[in-house]
């Protein structure tokens, strides 16, 4: 063997020696990297407070499209609320593999309505979705959402694994959770739930509804209902609540199933304060909000006011 | 039309048939359609199931188990009643696992080309080949008994099996976690364009959420194998294990279609040979044979000399250098006899140990519209098809919670996915009748019909949190779907651990309106092991099993 040989042979092992000790080294000990990373919300969907028009308004109308536009007007109309050019997220209650006349799910009609009102409003992109509790396909397909949405022009998300983000909720005991993408990743946000009793927050409406954001064990969050309720409202801030009082689900809620437990009230009501709004629509399954927890937290937490007439009250009938 | 463009439409027929039962295992799902005028019905477009029912094997076990040709099973009779003129075509042109099997078969290795001489050994008629006989005789003799083991490995439900419990739910955590890889990369351009081709694939091949079944290692191994072995011989299971082959090699016994060899021009090169894909002998010298060959006319197409041709009523000078084709199945009758024996001997042994009745599992939660566990074991085929169109991942195959007897059948675990209320379509796709289909008021029950009940919900106190921890949840009664609900709720005192009263509500269980869905123990908040649970008595398939004296009709 002469040297040229030698450095030849030896060199190669001493290389592959090298890279395994230096990998060892390397790695030894290290902080194991977290890939995850998550986001706090950056942007705010609500609009500027407008004192020269009422904060909130109740339409009664058996034709419940005139009656949503009717009481949207009333508290400054769609151009109030949507610029042109903007994203909107439409939340709908679709919690349940219910049809429409069950009460469970909002009102597919007011629905397809509000998708159209965003686009007249210069609206550039409308998206309707929800964490629905049952099958998404099929709560969407039988409360008829789905197709009064797309009918519209909306594009309706179903949710799957690759649509969540993981969100620093920040409130007093909800921290990161997953968080369906488009509640965060657009411009506009309006609420619109239906009535529904419920037995551990008596009731479900607006800011109830926002459960449907948070994918994980939100289960969970039955265990202190009335913060949950409030960290989720005062995180989203929509900037309209829209709620469907057309139907009531009067007993056997959230979920329902029986006509007998539903009342029809064909009112909508159309508001910038999700306080007020939950309150004034709690009148309608016989409660008032001063004596529900989570709206009374609320607006400790200032979040609105439970007082709804102290905003300016419209009732058109 | 030359043999050898004869050859090539067989080649298109297997794509073709393989294309077909793929394409609807993948509609095995929920794209439905759906009329809002009519909401209560939700029905698949396509019968996703319809491959199975041509299975003859499938409609043969089961009309012997339950003493009733199902519905489309009757589609049997198409590919049965040819074989009996023509042989197995089925195996060479249509079988989605055969031509599965011949495509692996064939992918050229190093091997194969060194050994041309084995390979030509190995595609010799071998005494193995008789295997698949006695196995399809040791089935039947089985379900004439009453227990269908058959749907273990019958070519189309195992296939349908494997692919719908096994190969789309690993593609789909495949690809997940390759996407999930590139995402953490940091580099997110790169991340997008895997995200793009995950999204661009997902409609086509992925279901809508990712699924996860219940021990498929063993269902995966099991058809691994069934795959591997054909690169050891050829076609390995359809030569000697396919009941189905052996089964369709019985009914060509007096085929009038056959191989006709010409002696004198044959140079003996052993071409036919080193392409037979059914080990029957085509070459000159030995005795063709009728039950092994699947018709793929491999061996016609690449003889050189045109000596060999497929004729109906097959003439050719017999000598002793070139005998005449064999049509008679090489079996022996004794070792027949043992595997009836055998088969019949299943029965008692499968019914005498405690899990078919006296001992029943009672966590064996089938899907609903299920007929009596006499019935289901005598039906069911273990497709996996009700198992891929759930759609809460709610059904899975057994392993043996239901028994030795009951290997793969549906099971419904509430933990991962309850029975959606108003859904009936496993019942719609179950090709055997194992499942009933469900019309809407029979799932959900009105005011005259009771809804379908699979089981009962009983509440673990130990565990819940309103009864053992002081602390509200409710979260099962507000899932529970029936209308009234199920679950009902009592506002008790309770004194937790620092001695403060505290109001909480308890939930209770209403056993006459229960229909064990399971919405409650899917969603009980409790991670691992959840404080409501599922039991199957009171389900509406079995007199035997239920609690109460009479239970409330109606809603």
């Amino acid at each position: 063997m002469d040297r040229r040989e030698f450095i030849k042979k030896t060199s190669k092992a001493m290389a592959l020696a090298a890279i395994t000790g230096g990998t060892g080294a390397f790695f030894h000990n290290r902080e194991i990297m977290h890939y995850e990373s998550f986001l706090s919300k950056s942007t705010d969907f609500v609009v500027p407070f407008d004192n020269s028009l009422p904060g909130i308004a109740l339409s009664k109308n058996s034709n419940h499209i005139a009656a949503l536009n009717a009481s949207l007007d009333a508290i400054g109309g769609i151009k109030r609320f949507i610029q042109k050019g903007n994203k909107v997220t439409i939340k709908p209650n679709v919690g349940w593999d219910r049809a429409p006349a069950q009460a469970a799910n909002t009102n597919p009609d007011l629905v397809g309505e509000m998708v159209r009102l965003c686009y007249a409003g210069g609206a550039s992109e409308v998206i309707v979705t929800d964490i629905s509790c049952n099958d998404p396909r099929r709560c969407f397909l039988r409360s008829g959402i789905r197709e009064s949405s797309e009918k519209s022009g909306a594009k309706v998300i179903l949710p799957t694994e690759a649509d969540f983000i993981k969100t620093d909720i920040k409130g007093k005991i909800l921290d990161v959770w997953p968080v369906l993408k488009p509640f965060i990743e657009t411009d506009r946000l309006i609420n619109m739930p239906i009535v529904k009793q419920h037995s551990l927050s008596s009731c479900t409406i607006g800011m109830k509804n926002f459960y449907g954001i948070l994918g994980g064990e939100r289960h969970r969050l039955h265990q202190d209902i009335d913060q949950s309720i409030v960290d989720l409202a005062a995180f989203c801030r929509p900037t309209l609540v829209v709620i469907d009082a057309t139907h009531v689900l009067l007993r056997g809620g959230p979920q329902g199933g029986s006509l007998d437990d539903v009342l029809t009230a064909d009112s909508v009501i159309c508001s910038t304060d999700q306080v007020a709004a939950d309150s004034r629509a709690a009148e309608f399954l016989g409660l008032k909000g001063e004596n529900i927890g989570h709206i009374m937290l609320a607006e400790k937490s200032e979040l609105g006011k439970i007082d709804y007439k102290s905003i300016g009250y419209k009732e058109i009938v | 039309m030359t043999i050898k463009q004869v050859r090539n439409i067989r080649r298109i027929s297997q794509i073709f048939f393989f294309a077909i039962f793929f394409w609807l295992i993948l509609k095995t799902n929920f794209s439905v359609n759906f009329n809002p005028a009519n909401p209560e019905k939700i029905e698949l477009p396509l019968p996703v199931s319809i491959t199975l029912q041509f299975d003859p094997l499938t409609a043969l076990g089961t009309l012997l188990a339950n003493g009733v040709l199902y519905e489309g099973l009757l589609w049997a009779l198409v590919i049965l009643i040819p074989t009996i003129f023509i042989g197995r075509f089925f195996c060479g042109w249509i079988c989605p696992l055969g031509s599965l099997n011949h495509w692996i078969s064939e992918i050229p290795s190093e091997r194969m080309k060194r050994k041309g001489k084995s390979k030509i050994e190995s595609n010799r008629y071998k005494k193995y080949q008789r295997i698949k006989y006695y196995i399809f005789f040791f089935f039947i003799a089985a379900s004439l008994m009453g227990t269908l083991q058959i749907g273990l490995i019958d070519p189309l439900p195992l296939l349908a099996r494997s692919i719908g419990t096994f190969v789309l739910p690993t593609i789909h955590t495949a690809a997940f976690g390759i996407v999930t890889w590139f995402r953490s990369l940091g580099y997110p351009p790169l991340g997008n364009i895997v995200q793009g081709i995950y999204n661009l694939i997902s409609p086509l091949l992925l279901n809508f959420r990712m699924v996860h079944f219940h021990g498929i290692m063993v269902i995966g191994i099991f058809f691994m194998l069934i795959l591997v072995l054909n690169r050891v011989y050829t076609r390995f299971w359809c030569r000697g294990i396919c009941p189905l082959g052996g089964m369709l090699g019985i009914f060509s016994r007096y085929a009038i279609f056959g191989l006709a060899k010409d002696e004198a021009t044959c140079n003996h090169c052993n071409e036919c040979l080193l392409h037979c894909q059914g080990a029957d002998n085509p070459d000159i010298g030995a005795a063709w044979r009728q039950t092994e060959c699947h018709l793929c006319l491999n061996c016609q197409a690449v003889c050189p000399e045109l000596a060999l041709k497929f004729q109906f009523f097959p003439q050719q000078a017999i000598t002793k250098s070139n005998p005449a084709g064999v049509q008679k199945v090489d079996i022996s009758r004794r070792k027949v006899m043992a595997s009836v024996m055998g088969g019949v001997a299943l029965y008692p042994l499968f019914r005498s140990g405690d899990a078919f009745e006296v001992n029943a599992n009672p966590y064996l939660v089938r899907p609903p519209g299920s007929v009596g566990e006499s019935d289901f074991l005598a039906r069911c085929i273990r497709c996996g098809q009700c198992m891929r169109v759930c759609p809460n991942n709610a059904l899975h195959p057994t392993l043996l919670e239901s028994g030795f007897e009951g290997i793969w059948s549906p099971i419904l675990i509430p933990r991962i996915g309850y029975c959606e209320p108003t859904c009936t379509l496993c019942g719609q796709v179950c090709p055997t009748g194992a499942i009933l289909p469900l019309a809407f008021k029979q799932k959900v029950g009105d005011k005259s019909t009771s809804p379908n009940r699979i089981g009962t919900a009983f509440i673990d106190k130990g565990r819940c949190l309103p009864w053992s921890m002081a602390t509200p949840c409710i979260v099962c009664e507000e899932w529970c779907p029936t209308s009234p609900k199920a679950i009902y709720l009592r506002e008790e005192m309770v004194i937790d651990r620092t001695g403060i009263a505290v109001r909480i509500k308890q939930p209770y269980i209403d056993p006459g309106l229960c229909t064990g869905c399971g919405t409650c123990e899917f969603a009980c908040p409790v991670a691992d092991k959840a404080a409501i649970y599922v039991t199957s008595v009171g389900e509406s398939r079995s007199p035997q099993n239920q609690i109460l004296l009479k239970r409330r009709t109606g809603k």
